[in-house]
C-alpha cells in the first residue's frame, strides 16, 4: 500500500508493533480497504495532533480506538516548551517578570502575579505593598479572568461546530484586550505587575472605559447565556461528557473550574486570600454535574463575578488618584517613571531629562538597580493564586542573589491534563474534544 | 479557624536569618549549599573593585526551634519521628524528609485525620551543585482543604545516586510533575509506573535544569557590536 512510507516528512517511521497508515485525507477508503479483516480492523491508534486544529494548540492526543469508541487515550506534550524556567535563572528578578508573562498566554496576569507575590515574600515586603498597586493587580486580574473564560467558551464552541460562540467570545475579547492595552501599552506579554507594585499608574480615562466595558459586558453576557444555556445541540454534546467527580478532582489535584463543577466551592481567593480578596463582595460559583457543561455554566457565571469584582474595585481607584503604585523601599522599587508613548510603554521624559541632566546620584542608583537589580534573602515561597484554570503558584527559591535561582511554575493546564484519560476513555472520539475543551488547557503553560 | 491560618512570627525569631555568623553558633544547624565570591559576581575579566576576593557562603534559612506555633505544631506531632529538619520562613513551614520515609510520610499528610492534606499541588526539583551529598532536591506543595493549610516537604537525593521514591500511589497526582522533574532533573522517581521525558523530546541528552547544564546560546550582533549569549553576560550575583 503506498499510503505507508512515501510522506516526504515522515520517512523511517519505526514501529514496534502492527502497520504504519499514513492518513492525508479523502483516502479512507482506500485505508479501510487495506485494513482488511486482520489486527487492525480491531484496533487502531490514531495521532491526533499535534497540529489538529480542534487539539487547543500544539497538544498531541494518542488515542486507541475500536470504532467510535476509545479505548485507551494518553497525550503527548512538550512541543512548546521554551525553557522559560531556566532562562529566568539568567535574569533579574525584576526581568523574570517578563518571562513568566508569557507561559500562559491567556493568563499573564496570574503568572505576573504569582511570580511577584513570591518574590515579595521573601523580601518580606507584603505589608508595604501600596494597596492601589494591590486594586489595580486585581483590576487586572479579573479582566484577565474574563477574557481568558472568552477565549475557552470561545475555542470550545468552536470545536463543537457552534461558531457563532467563537466569533462573539473573540469579540469580547478584543475589547478586554483593548483595555489591557489603554493599561498596560500591550495586548499581551505585558510585564506590567512588577515586585514592589505595578509598572505604571491608571493613564486618565481609564476608569471610565473600564465602567463602560463592564455596562456593555452585562448586556452582552446574557446573549452567551441565551445562544447556550438551553440550547439542546449544545447542551446534548456537553452534558454528561467529560464527567470527573469530586474524588477524581482530589486524586489527580484538579482545582479550578473543573472542581468547582463537582459542587465543591473552593477557590484560592476566599481560601487564602491575596491581593485584598478578602475585601471584595463576590460569590464562588459551582456547578452539581461534574461535566463539560457545569464547566461551561461555572465559567459563564465566573465571568458576572468578575465584573462585580471589576467594578468594586473601580469604584475604589476613583478615589486613590494620584497614590503611589510602587512600593517606598527605593532599594526595591523600580527607579525609573514610566509612560506610555505612541511605541508602547517606556522611560518617561522627565525621568530621564532627571538621570541625565540634573542628579548623577539619581543616574547611579537608577544603573545599580536596572542593570544589577536588588538582592533577594535566600530561601523559597510558594505562593499560589487562583488562575482561571486553577492553582497557579510560583515555587521561587533564592539564594541570596541579584537572580532567582529556581523558578517553578505549577501551572493547572500542566496538572489538570493528567486528567484527559479519565474523562474521554470510554467515550466516543468526538467527546474527546470536548472533555479537553472544558479543562481548557493552554499549551504555552503546559510546556512553559 | 483564623487563627490557625497563618502563624505570625518573623523569621528572624524562628530560623537564624542568612547570616554567615550563624553558621558556628552552637545548637543551629546551618548547611552553606553555596559559595558567593566577589562583590559582584564578575568572572574572567579584571575586578578593580578590590572585593574580588571576598568569599561568603550561601546560607539558607535553618532549623526552627519548638514550639512552631499555631497549626504547625499539630502537623509536626504527627510526623515528628519521620522528619529530618523543620524550617520556617516567613510563615511557610517546610519538612525536611530522608527519602527513606518519603512515602510514609505523604501517606500521613494524606490520610491522617488531623492532617488530611488531599492536594499535592506539585513537585518542584531544585539542584543545588554546592550542597555536598544532597545535590538534588525535590520540593512537594501540599494543601488541606479540610483544614486550609499548606506544608512543603522536601527531600534530597545526591547526584552521584539520584533516585527517591515516587509518591504516584499516594497522589496519582504527582504523575506528570515527577515525569517534569527526572526530565529537567535526572531524578529517578522509583516505583512510578512510567518514568519518561515529558516535557523534552524523548532522545534528548542531559537534563536541562541542572546546574551545569549551560542556557546555550549565540552571540548577536547589532551594528557592529557584539552582544553574548545571556549566560556569558556580565552578570551580578
Amino acid at each position: 500500500m503506498d499510503t505507508t512510507g512515501t510522506d516526504f516528512y515522515a520517512d523511517g517511521t519505526d514501529t514496534a508493533e502492527g502497520r504504519v497508515f499514513t492518513v492525508t485525507g479523502q483516502d479512507w477508503d482506500a485505508i479501510a480497504a487495506d485494513m482488511g479483516e486482520g489486527d487492525a480492523a480491531e484496533r487502531i491508534v490514531v495521532n491526533m495532533g499535534p497540529q489538529h486544529p480542534s487539539t487547543h494548540g500544539v497538544l498531541r492526543l494518542i488515542l486507541e480506538i475500536e470504532g467510535e469508541t476509545v479505548t485507551e487515550a494518553r497525550c503527548g506534550i512538550g512541543y512548546l516548551h521554551t525553557g522559560i524556567e531556566k532562562n529566568m535563572e539568567f535574569r533579574s528578578w525584576t526581568q523574570g517578570v517578563t518571562f513568566c508573562t508569557r507561559m500562559d498566554y491567556l493568563s499573564p496576569f496570574f503568572n505576573e502575579t504569582t511570580y511577584v507575590l513570591g518574590v515579595e515574600r521573601l523580601l518580606d515586603i507584603e505589608d508595604q505593598i501600596p494597596e492601589k498597586a494591590q486594586i489595580m493587580r486585581v483590576l487586572l486580574m479579573e479582566l484577565n479572568r474574563i477574557s481568558s473564560h472568552l477565549v475557552c467558551i470561545a475555542t470550545g464552541g468552536m470545536e463543537i461546530g457552534a461558531l457563532t460562540v467563537m466569533t462573539i467570545g473573540f469579540r469580547e475579547r478584543e475589547l478586554v484586550l483593548d483595555l489591557f492595552e489603554l493599561i498596560t501599552g500591550l495586548r499581551m506579554n505585558h510585564a506590567f505587575i512588577r515586585p514592589g507594585g505595578v509598572a505604571q499608574d491608571l493613564p486618565p480615562g481609564a476608569l471610565d472605559e473600564i465602567r463602560s466595558f463592564v455596562a456593555l459586558m452585562k448586556k452582552r453576557l446574557p446573549e452567551y447565556a441565551a445562544l447556550c444555556n438551553a440550547n439542546p445541540i449544545f447542551k446534548a454534546r456537553l452534558e454528561n461528557v467529560g464527567h470527573l467527580d469530586l474524588e477524581g478532582c482530589m486524586a489527580l489535584g484538579l482545582t479550578g473550574p473543573v472542581l468547582r463543577s463537582t459542587g465543591y466551592g473552593f477557590d484560592l481567593r476566599k481560601a487564602q486570600p491575596y491581593c485584598g480578596y478578602e475585601t471584595y463582595d463576590f460569590d464562588v460559583q459551582t456547578w452539581d454535574t461534574s461535566d463539560s457543561y457545569g464547566r461551561f455554566r461555572v465559567r459563564l457565571n465566573e465571568m458576572h463575578e468578575s465584573l462585580r469584582i471589576i467594578e468594586q474595585a473601580a469604584d475604589r481607584l476613583a478615589k486613590l488618584e494620584g497614590a503611589p503604585v510602587m512600593v517606598a523601599d527605593k532599594k526595591v522599587a523600580w527607579p525609573s517613571q514610566l509612560s506610555i508613548g505612541s511605541d508602547g510603554m517606556g522611560n518617561s521624559l522627565d525621568h530621564i531629562r532627571h538621570i541625565m541632566g540634573e542628579s548623577m546620584e539619581a543616574l547611579i542608583h537608577h544603573f545599580k538597580l536596572v542593570t544589577e537589580g536588588f538582592r533577594v534573602p535566600a530561601g523559597q515561597a510558594y505562593v499560589p493564586v487562583e488562575s482561571p484554570r486553577g492553582e497557579l503558584g510560583a515555587h521561587v527559591v533564592s539564594d541570596g542573589g541579584t537572580r532567582p535561582f529556581r523558578a517553578h511554575f505549577r501551572d493547572p493546564s500542566f496538572n489538570n491534563l493528567q486528567a484527559m484519560g479519565v474523562m474521554s476513555e470510554g467515550g466516543q472520539i468526538a467527546d474527546v474534544i470536548v472533555a479537553i475543551a472544558s479543562i481548557d488547557p493552554v499549551m504555552g503553560g503546559v510546556d512553559r | 479557624m483564623s487563627d490557625e491560618k497563618s502563624v505570625e512570627q518573623r523569621a528572624t525569631d524562628q530560623s537564624p536569618e542568612n547570616a554567615p555568623e550563624a553558621l558556628g553558633e552552637p545548637g543551629r544547624e546551618v548547611r552553606a549549599v553555596g559559595e558567593r565570591q566577589g562583590m559582584f559576581g564578575v568572572k574572567g575579566s579584571g575586578d578593580t573593585s578590590g572585593y574580588g576576593g571576598l568569599v561568603a557562603p550561601v546560607v539558607l534559612p535553618g532549623a526552627a526551634q519548638r514550639p512552631y506555633g499555631g497549626w504547625f505544631d499539630t502537623v509536626a506531632d504527627v510526623l515528628d519521628p519521620l522528619i529530618e529538619q523543620v524550617v520556617i520562613h516567613r510563615g511557610e513551614i517546610t519538612f525536611h524528609v530522608h527519602r527513606d520515609h518519603l512515602v510514609e510520610v505523604m501517606r500521613l499528610l494524606r490520610d491522617d485525620p488531623s492532617l488530611r492534606f488531599e492536594l499535592l499541588s506539585g513537585v518542584s526539583g531544585v539542584h543545588y551543585p554546592g550542597d555536598t551529598g544532597r545535590e538534588l532536591h525535590a520540593v512537594y506543595h501540599l494543601m488541606s482543604f479540610t483544614w486550609n493549610r499548606r506544608v512543603r516537604v522536601e527531600v534530597a537525593a545526591p547526584d552521584s545516586d539520584p533516585h527517591l521514591p515516587s509518591v504516584v500511589p499516594v497522589y496519582p497526582a504527582a504523575d506528570w510533575h515527577e515525569r517534569e522533574t527526572w526530565d529537567m532533573f535526572g531524578i529517578q522517581f522509583d516505583g512510578h509506573p512510567a518514568l519518561t521525558r515529558i516535557l523534552m523530546p524523548d532522545d534528548w541528552p542531559g537534563h536541562p535544569q541542572r546546574k551545569d547544564y549551560p542556557l546555550g546560546g549565540i552571540p548577536v550582533e547589532y551594528k557592529g557590536a557584539s552582544v553574548p549569549p545571556p549566560d556569558q553576560r556580565r552578570s551580578y550575583n
